[in-house]
């Protein structure tokens, strides 16, 4: 929520994420208006088309919606974990802006997302390895960035689990052992250690106690706040974005139904499907 | 000349394999050493011992193989193992190149665990016989899978796996087969030599080629090729020490020591390269060894110990 | 000097899909403006559309057409209804702010955090925000041993004081204030006012609503009447 300049970090046009084999009527036939994102025609899924977002430095953005409606989708599109079938993207501190990562060669991919990117995912399997040691799962991010000092590699592991509270007793044990609360820190940790401007948070509080939902939340916020680093939130649930957010896009059917300031859609939702969204928050 | 087996009475090509075998794998091994470090998958053709017991060394071999080269083999350091005998007298049957022991006078080499102690020169061949090719095997199962991590130079879990190695002994413990980095592109499995000769790798003048037949993979590192064992700024490689410890033969240190243990459980130091220290023992000299930083901390150290004794 | 807010026939109409298409009409052609250092109160019945309008320039309500032209810092003369969503949210951060009636805070973050939040926001240091957040906690009264606290414990007077505190403490160039001395005490009520009225000498503008006649009286340079969604008088002080 702080550091807000008028650069964009990141711009995405037309991106699109189609399963199976779509024809050119696919995109045309699903989407919110048809309550569906399977092509009538081709049975093609339609995980998401057409998405065009802006994020700028600092700035905290939300995608909600339903399951199924695509929201995951983007970041993991955005994050090179599935391939995009249309789309481009640009980010601004990767060739000056002008190259369409989702284009870049899986080499490139890589070093964006191991010095620019970090990742959150629900599941906490994901973006661990449970074989290694929670220092260990630290490292990765830090040696694949060209790190290779332990000394400093176990000072900065150490510095990143103070951060987000997790025993720095535990360092050097698996996260397999840890509750479900800890395992997601350490999981923040890993996506943070390089200092990226941009960092994604898939359904990071899902399946989560209440109360252990809700130290994370502080914790990321907190952590927004004093690192600045640009965010998109995905979740479904409204509260999340009500408390992280600055901007919401609002997802239905694999499509942007709505998108604007945070309090704005949460106070005057525009499309059907977001004031419903609302009223069954309330 | 065509070699014939005595006992059966057949008729053999020169080198055993066939010409168009011979040539697939030679071509595989001038792409391997095209690109140092790098894994070529090759045919592998049967051989009359099983695969697992030297078949990807004896490829090489018998496909490099000429009839002027000067053939030796070791087995740990030992030119008189059981398997290094067998293998010697097979490479001579088909061929029947000359054979010897001693290392300087050799121009093709196969080992099995070992480099020879005494420095390999511009000319000389050295054939590892490689149980295990692939260095992240311990790190990823899937072949598909580190094809593409060496495709990709994604060698982070390799690194984590040193990282969590030294966390949890307090120091970096791999004693055989220590990953090395060739020519900063590709992570290599040096076969499992001990540390001790993982140095000579290392800008040498000799030609190093490597097979794995059960694996069916071929790899070389060509002369003068930078290869670096993986190690942190903070965390160095290091190789042996054998503090203070002398052949219990020879009476001298600075070479790689075995520990031979008799039916009172006592042990004894000996040098384990056979030839080394053969001619330490019959010849009283001490031949050329390799000159690299680590061996010569081990021989400075030692030198500084013999020096106060009168 | 332009005057630093210009509402231009603002009309701002809910649509109600969920309700079968329900619409509401809050505010119906409403133009005034407010100058540079002026304090304008805005008064009328509960209903009359006070709040959506001060919720429309905020930009938490989409407008159904009109204008609100605004005299930026950053960005000059600005319509606040089709700025971007990023300017918006620049213009927040740096120069207008919304103190609503209920304070609506972040749970688990402390009083004195939530008031130092304005001012760390625009870019203090740490220890600058949290001694003044302190300090005006202290002026308003707010017992000590608060401060640390959890605000969603607190009662209605003492949330009220955390939300004028962490509104003024960032000093905007427009500040847009609900009900700012509602359930507080005359003595609190006079701290309040006065905080305002030393706002107003920096320059900044104020738009408040209020029931309360002895806060308009101490504070309005001009009032507003609003009912039914529309503006019915301007009036200027009597004094």
């Amino acid at each position: 929520m702080t550091n807000l300049s008028d650069n964009w970090l990141l711009k995405v046009e037309g991106l699109t994420k189609i399963y199976g084999e779509p024809n050119e009527n696919s995109v045309r036939l699903t989407g919110p208006l048809f309550g569906s994102n399977i092509c009538p025609e081709t049975d093609s899924i339609v995980a998401c088309a057409d998405i065009n977002l802006e994020l700028f430095p600092g700035e905290v953005l939300g995608v909600v919606g339903e399951s199924g409606s695509g929201k995951s989708t983007v970041v993991r599109l955005l994050y090179f974990d599935l391939e995009s079938t249309a789309g481009v993207a640009y980010f601004n501190q990767y060739g000056n802006g002008a190259i369409n990562i989702l284009n870049e060669s899986s080499q490139k991919k890589r070093f964006i997302r191991n010095h620019l990117m970090g990742m959150v995912y629900q599941n906490p399997k994901d973006g661990l390895n449970f074989r290694f040691s929670s220092g260990g799962n630290i490292a990765e991010k830090l040696l694949m960035a060209g790190n290779f000092n332990v000394g400093r590699i176990r000072e900065r592991a150490t510095e990143l689990l103070e951060q987000t509270e997790v025993p720095v007793r535990r360092l050097d044990d698996s996260p397999a052992s840890f509750s479900g609360g800890m395992q997601q820190r350490v999981q923040i940790s890993k996506a943070i250690a390089n200092n990226p401007p941009l960092l994604f948070l898939d359904e990071v509080t899902t399946g989560l106690d209440v109360s252990v939902q809700a130290k994370v939340l502080d914790m990321i916020r907190t952590l927004q706040q004093e690192l600045g680093i640009a965010m998109i939130v995905v979740s479904h649930d409204l509260s999340v974005i009500r408390m992280l957010t600055d901007r919401t896009i609002v997802m239905k059917n694999g499509r942007i139904v709505e998108q604007g300031l945070t309090d704005q859609i949460l106070q005057d939702p525009q499309h059907p499907y977001t004031q419903l969204l609302v009223s069954s928050l309330l | 000349m065509i070699p014939t087996f005595k006992k059966f009475d057949t008729q053999f090509n020169f080198a055993f394999i066939d010409e168009n075998t011979k040539r697939e794998i030679r071509r595989k091994l001038l792409k391997a050493i095209c690109i140092p470090g790098y894994q070529v998958p090759y045919s592998s053709p049967e051989m009359p011992i099983a695969r697992g017991w030297g078949t990807g060394g004896l490829h090489v071999t018998l496909s490099v193989i000429g009839k002027d080269d000067r053939f030796k083999i070791i087995d740990q350091g030992s030119d008189a193992s059981v398997n290094a005998c067998n293998l010697r007298d097979f490479v001579h049957r088909v061929t029947h190149c000359r054979v010897t022991f001693d290392t300087h006078e050799a121009t093709l080499i196969q080992t099995r665990h070992r480099i020879p102690e005494e420095q390999l020169n511009d000319g000389q061949i050295l054939v590892f016989q490689v149980p295990q090719p692939e260095p992240l095997r311990a790190v990823e199962r899937y072949e598909t899978k580190t094809r593409e991590m060496h495709g990709e130079a994604d060698y982070a879990r390799m690194w984590v796996s040193l990282y969590e190695a030294f966390v949890r002994y307090g120091d970096i413990m791999q004693g055989a087969g220590y990953p090395v980095m060739v020519n900063g592109r590709h992570i290599m499995s040096p076969s499992p030599i001990p540390r001790w000769d993982v140095p000579n790798l290392n800008q040498s003048d000799c030609l190093y080629l490597f097979g794995a037949g059960r694996e069916k993979r071929l790899y070389a590192v060509p002369p003068h090729t930078d290869v670096v064992p993986l190690e942190f700024e903070d965390v160095k490689f290091r190789i042996e020490q054998f503090s203070g410890i002398r052949c219990s033969m020879s009476g001298t240190g600075g070479a790689f020591m075995d520990e031979l243990y008799n039916d009172l459980g006592d042990f004894r130091h000996v040098i384990n390269d056979s030839d080394f220290l053969d001619k330490l023992v019959e010849r009283k000299t001490r031949p050329q060894q390799w000159s690299n930083k680590y061996l010569q901390e081990v021989l400075d150290e030692m030198n500084a110990n013999t020096d106060p004794q009168p | 000097m332009p005057p630093i807010l210009d509402v231009r026939h603002y009309t701002k109409r809910f649509d109600m899909h969920v309700l079968n298409g329900k619409r509401i009409n809050a505010l119906t052609n409403v133009s005034f403006s407010l100058e540079p250092g002026e304090i304008v109160g805005l008064v009328g019945k509960s209903g009359s559309g006070k709040s959506t309008l001060m919720k429309s320039i905020y930009r938490t309500y989409l407008a159904t057409s009109g204008a609100i032209y605004y005299q930026s810092l950053r960005y000059g003369p600005i319509d606040l209804v089709r700025a971007t969503d990023h300017q918006i949210i620049a213009l927040r951060r740096d120069e207008i702010t919304y103190c609503s009636q209920f304070l609506s805070v972040i749970p688990r973050v402390s009083a004195a955090d939530v008031v130092a939040e304005g001012l760390f926001r625009r870019g203090a240091g740490r220890t600058e925000a949290w001694h003044q957040s302190r300090d005006y906690l202290d002026r308003l009264g707010l017992p000590q041993e608060l401060w640390d606290a959890y605000p969603s414990t607190f009662s209605g007077g003492e949330q009220q004081r955390i939300n004028v505190a962490r509104a003024i403490i960032a000093r905007p160039r427009l500040l847009l204030i609900d009900e700012p001395t509602a359930s507080l005490d005359q003595r609190t009520k006079d701290v309040v006012i006065d905080m305002i009225i030393a706002l107003k000498a920096e320059g900044t503008s104020v738009l408040c609503i209020s029931h309360d006649l002895y806060t308009l009286d101490r504070l309005a340079d001009r009032r507003i009447e609003l009912k039914d969604g529309h503006i019915v008088a301007t009036t200027s002080p009597v004094s």
